[in-house]
């Protein structure tokens, strides 16, 4: 006879660590698979994990192999014409019609390793070595979130929270100690009741000590169960818990010159921005700006999809983020990122009032970050921000895009870990 | 067959449960009994998919230590899976005392039935008597021997960092077939005593390392003995060896490899035995279904079904079929099985000269004979059959590199029988499946070179590639340079040095 178990409900992660195992001795190939596949990821896959494929020659577990060459005798089923000296072409490519046996493992022509890794995962891989700056800054500002937490028992509480355990530990100690004396006096009556001889001289003492032990059975009987005084319930207090949020600024130039393929590398680098600052804040925000003369707050259907005419006025939108932060965000609360993206065309007068706006809006911004998606370089937005680095290198950092494939590293670059 | 016995049967429908799996399991253990097999007790555990995966990655042993090799395993496993290109066993039974089997829960209520007289009465029985197991094995123990080496190995990787740990794994499993014993009996091990004699032989160890290598002045009499080699007598064991006598390791590093190679040393059994195990399970499953099926406790849609999983499983497409990968095991061992018993029971003339021993004796000794004291290679070189031959149509192929063309040497006929026979069981004879290399020489004395040497079985050579990835991994182990040499009839064919290869990179 045997046991049947059913484990189906045990754990299924059996083989989490050894996967963990692999992932981080593999991680150099995993970044560069993920890095090749970033460029044909589509912007609404940020839910999706990766499928990763490696070389499988550089996974390999090398052991003590036969090579081709020598002597070799193959037993093969299914002779349909063979006779004993019959000689056969040595088959090219392979020893598959002279012995399926000898699959040399020579790693040659094999496909790639090719596996799945979860959203997590994915994101570990794409953000490793990579840093917000100035992230602690802001961080612990806000206590108004609480977090509830257990701490010890109460005698008053909801129902729900009744400790059941407690409850009758209190219960049982209480009648352990009101019953104790009475309990004493009965053990000692009925011992001498026992004792005493079954004669009729002692009937008179039977009959008081019997009456006797009813009085205390029923006193001990009439202790309560279970009393008021025992209920005890779960206590839980609200712990304040740090918190740290983000708003993130999105920036977009959405004038006639921008046309739909650039507004897509653009949309990369704001996903790849929100998904790093949701792995570093516990709340991240988005707001929408778009502008081509005037600037307007928009959600992020509209903000990617709507196209206008028009010519350019950047300085429009960074006013608009200026009042928004004011109105809205305060600096001392808020961690605020802005990303600018432009083809870099500007209004030629405007360049020395973006200046001023850039110069009052940077010092409320943990980092400001401005690509720029153009073939030619030195466009005049690019211009006029060039001054900038020198001064406000730390807050402000700005870059090239060409293509999608840059994306990623141009991103790699802006966020690099800073070796103190 | 005999007479059917009509009776309301266990169940007619195909979904399982726990009751009814109760049921089969009871009366399936009472048939096995009464065919007389010897089992250890059932522990037979109903598992997702999932977990099966999970059991495939390690190794099929309930516990096991981490690696990295192990992830790669399950991760090849489950995208396999997932995109529908390849089935998931639909059990796996380990060799421990209760033996352990695992079976899926998407099978049926038959394929659960038979998977439950295959392994956990078939194989088990296997693993309880066979020759091999009893001597190298100890069922009893090993699930305690894992726990200690997964917690010893967690223990090493908090003290000495995941990568240092990872280093030492990698170069063993790397080793790892070349880590056992053919000729020995290791010890019976339990925890408790592994946990006290680990720490006496840590001490013991370092001490007899150090006397091998200690570096005072030597008399006379060592001076004039620098011809004799070290070790005296060439070891098989590298595993072994290098756990005795590496200079550089510390005393975990060689706790580590000992582990690998206890583990080694426990799979060895079953790579040894793959036909007969897999035929002696194929043939129980068969009669004990056969037998519920006589008594009328299984009806004839059950059967049906059942004999439709089994003839997918014992069958062998040939060698010119886009299906064929080699023998299968199922169908050699399950057919040579078949054969005993009908040679047994029903000998023909041709049986009585081949096999006059067991021709006409009770088919359940004969059996029980040859399950408990051969491995494949002997088991398929004493009984093969004839008959079973000309059914599978087995014909040798002789491969030579210096022709260019295969040769037919044998074939299915009078004169080929004794040379395919031969041929064949020679394929299952893992000292000639495995290169066969030897820890030769140790430079005591001078710059502590250690040279393995490579027998060459019938001129077949080395695997150039992987060869060197091997030896680099024996030098991380060993600490100095590694020469391995492949050697024909004396004469040292190709070498491959580890110092020269590094040079190379």
């Amino acid at each position: 006879m045997g046991f049947l178990i059913d484990r189906r409900n045990n754990p299924k992660q059996k083989s989490a660590v050894n996967r963990q195992r692999f992932l981080r001795r593999y991680r150099e190939q995993i970044q560069r698979s993920v890095s090749e596949n970033l460029k044909g990821r589509h912007i609404t896959d940020n839910d999706r994990g990766e499928q990763i494929s490696i070389p499988t020659k550089d996974i390999g577990e090398p052991q003590f192999h036969h090579g081709r060459g020598g002597q070799i005798t193959h037993v093969v089923p299914g002779n349909e014409e063979y006779t004993r000296g019959d000689r056969i072409a040595r088959p090219q490519g392979g020893g598959g019609g002279g012995g399926g046996r000898e699959g040399s493992p020579d790693g040659e022509g094999m496909d790639d390793f090719v596996f799945q890794i979860n959203q997590q995962e994915f994101l570990d891989v794409l953000f490793d070595d990579m840093e917000l700056p100035n992230l602690t800054k802001r961080q612990l500002s806000g206590l108004e979130e609480f977090k509830r937490r257990r701490g010890g028992f109460a005698s008053d509480g909801a129902p729900s929270n009744l400790s059941i355990v407690r409850s009758m530990r209190s219960a049982t100690a209480r009648r352990i100690a009101l019953g104790a004396g009475r309990r004493r006096e009965l053990r000692e009556l009925e011992a001498e009741l026992a004792a005493l001889p079954d004669t009729a001289e002692f009937e008179d003492r039977k009959q008081a000590l019997a009456l006797k032990i009813d009085e205390l059975r029923e006193a001990l009987a009439r202790i309560p169960f279970l009393d008021d005084v025992d209920i005890r319930y779960h206590r839980h207090y609200n712990e304040p818990v740090p918190h740290s949020k983000a708003v993130m600024f999105c920036v977009m130039d959405v004038s006639g010159s921008m046309d739909q393929a650039t507004k897509d590398l653009a949309k990369r680098f704001y996903i790849l921005l929100y998904l790093f600052l949701s792995r570093n804040y516990d709340r991240t925000e988005l707001v929408f700006i778009r502008h081509h003369t005037v600037a307007k707050e928009v959600d992020e259907d509209e903000f990617f999809n709507s196209r206008e005419t028009g010519g350019t006025v950047v300085s429009s939108a960074l006013d608009l983020m200026k009042s928004i932060i004011e109105a809205r965000y305060s600096p001392t609360e808020w961690n605020i990122y802005g990303a600018q993206a432009s083809d870099g065309d500007n209004w030629p007068d405007d360049a020395p009032r973006c200046t001023t706006l850039i110069k009052q809006v940077l010092p409320l911004c943990q980092y400001y970050a401005y690509v720029e998606i153009t073939e030619s370089g030195d466009k005049p937005l690019w211009q006029t921000y060039a001054s900038l680095e020198s001064e406000w290198g730390d807050v402000f950092a700005m870059q090239h895009i060409t293509g999608p494939g840059d994306i990623y590293p141009v991103f790699h670059e802006l966020f690099r870990k800073q070796s103190a | 067959m005999a007479e059917r016995i009509k009776r309301e049967p266990l169940s007619t429908e195909s979904d399982w449960t726990f009751e009814l799996l109760e049921d089969y399991e009871r009366e399936i253990s009472r048939i096995a009994g009464d065919f007389g097999l010897d089992t250890y007790p059932n522990q037979i555990e109903i598992i997702s998919s999932e977990q099966m995966m999970d059991a495939y990655a390690s190794s099929a042993m309930p516990i096991n230590y981490h690696h990295w090799s192990f992830g790669k395993h399950f991760l090849g496993v489950q995208n396999n899976y997932k995109r529908g290109r390849m089935g998931l066993a639909y059990e796996i039974v380990f060799n421990s005392n209760p033996c352990i089997a695992y079976l899926m829960e998407e099978n049926t209520l038959t394929m659960q039935a038979l998977v439950i007289a295959h392994a956990s009465y078939g194989h088990n029985s296997f693993f309880k008597n066979n020759y091999l197991f009893r001597t190298w094995t100890d069922a009893e123990s090993i699930i305690d021997y894992m726990l200690f080496a997964r917690n010893y190995i967690a223990e090493c990787e908090q003290r000495h960092g995941i990568s240092a740990v990872e280093d030492v794994l990698d170069a063993c499993h790397a080793l790892m077939n070349h880590g056992v014993d053919r000729y020995k009996r290791p010890y019976p091990m339990s925890l408790e005593e592994e946990r006290q004699r680990r720490e006496e032989r840590e001490a013991i160890l370092q001490q007899q390392v150090n006397e091998l290598w200690k570096t005072l002045p030597v008399s006379e009499s060592a001076i004039e003995q620098r011809e004799h080699r070290f070790p005296e007598e060439p070891q098989e064991n590298i595993l072994y060896f290098l756990e005795k006598n590496a200079p550089l390791l510390e005393p975990w590093q060689r706790e580590v490899i000992r582990i690998v190679r206890k583990v080694s040393q426990y799979l060895y059994p079953q790579r040894q035995t793959k036909v007969m195990n897999e035929g002696w399970a194929c043939f129980w499953h068969f009669h004990i279904l056969h037998e519920m099926y006589r008594e009328g406790l299984v009806t004839d849609g059950f059967m049906m079904e059942f004999l439709q999983y089994h003839t997918a499983v014992v069958y062998q497409p040939p060698f010119n079929s886009p299906y064929y990968n080699g023998i299968n095991p199922y169908t050699l061992g399950y057919g040579m099985m078949q054969e005993l018993r009908r040679i047994s029971e029903a000998p023909t003339k041709e049986d009585r000269d081949w096999f006059p021993d067991i021709a006409g004796t009770p088919w359940l000794e004969t059996l029980n004979f040859a399950m408990r004291d051969f491995k494949d290679e002997s088991f398929i070189l004493q009984f093969l059959s004839p008959r079973l031959m000309r059914e599978l149509k087995l014909f040798s192929v002789v491969d030579d590199e210096n022709l260019d063309y295969l040769e037919v040497n044998a074939i299915h006929d009078e004169w080929g029988y004794q040379k395919v026979r031969e041929a064949l069981s020679a394929n299952y004879d893992l000292g000639n499946l495995e290169p066969y290399i030897q820890v030769y020489n140790v430079n005591v004395r001078g710059d502590r070179t250690l040279t393995l040497r490579h027998e060459m079985h019938r001129g077949r050579p080395l695997e150039q590639g992987s060869a060197e990835e091997v030896v680099k991994h024996l030098q991380r182990l060993w600490g100095f340079d590694v020469v391995l040499e492949s050697v024909s009839n004396g004469e040292v064919k190709s070498r491959i040095a580890h110092s020269e290869l590094s040079a190379a990179v």
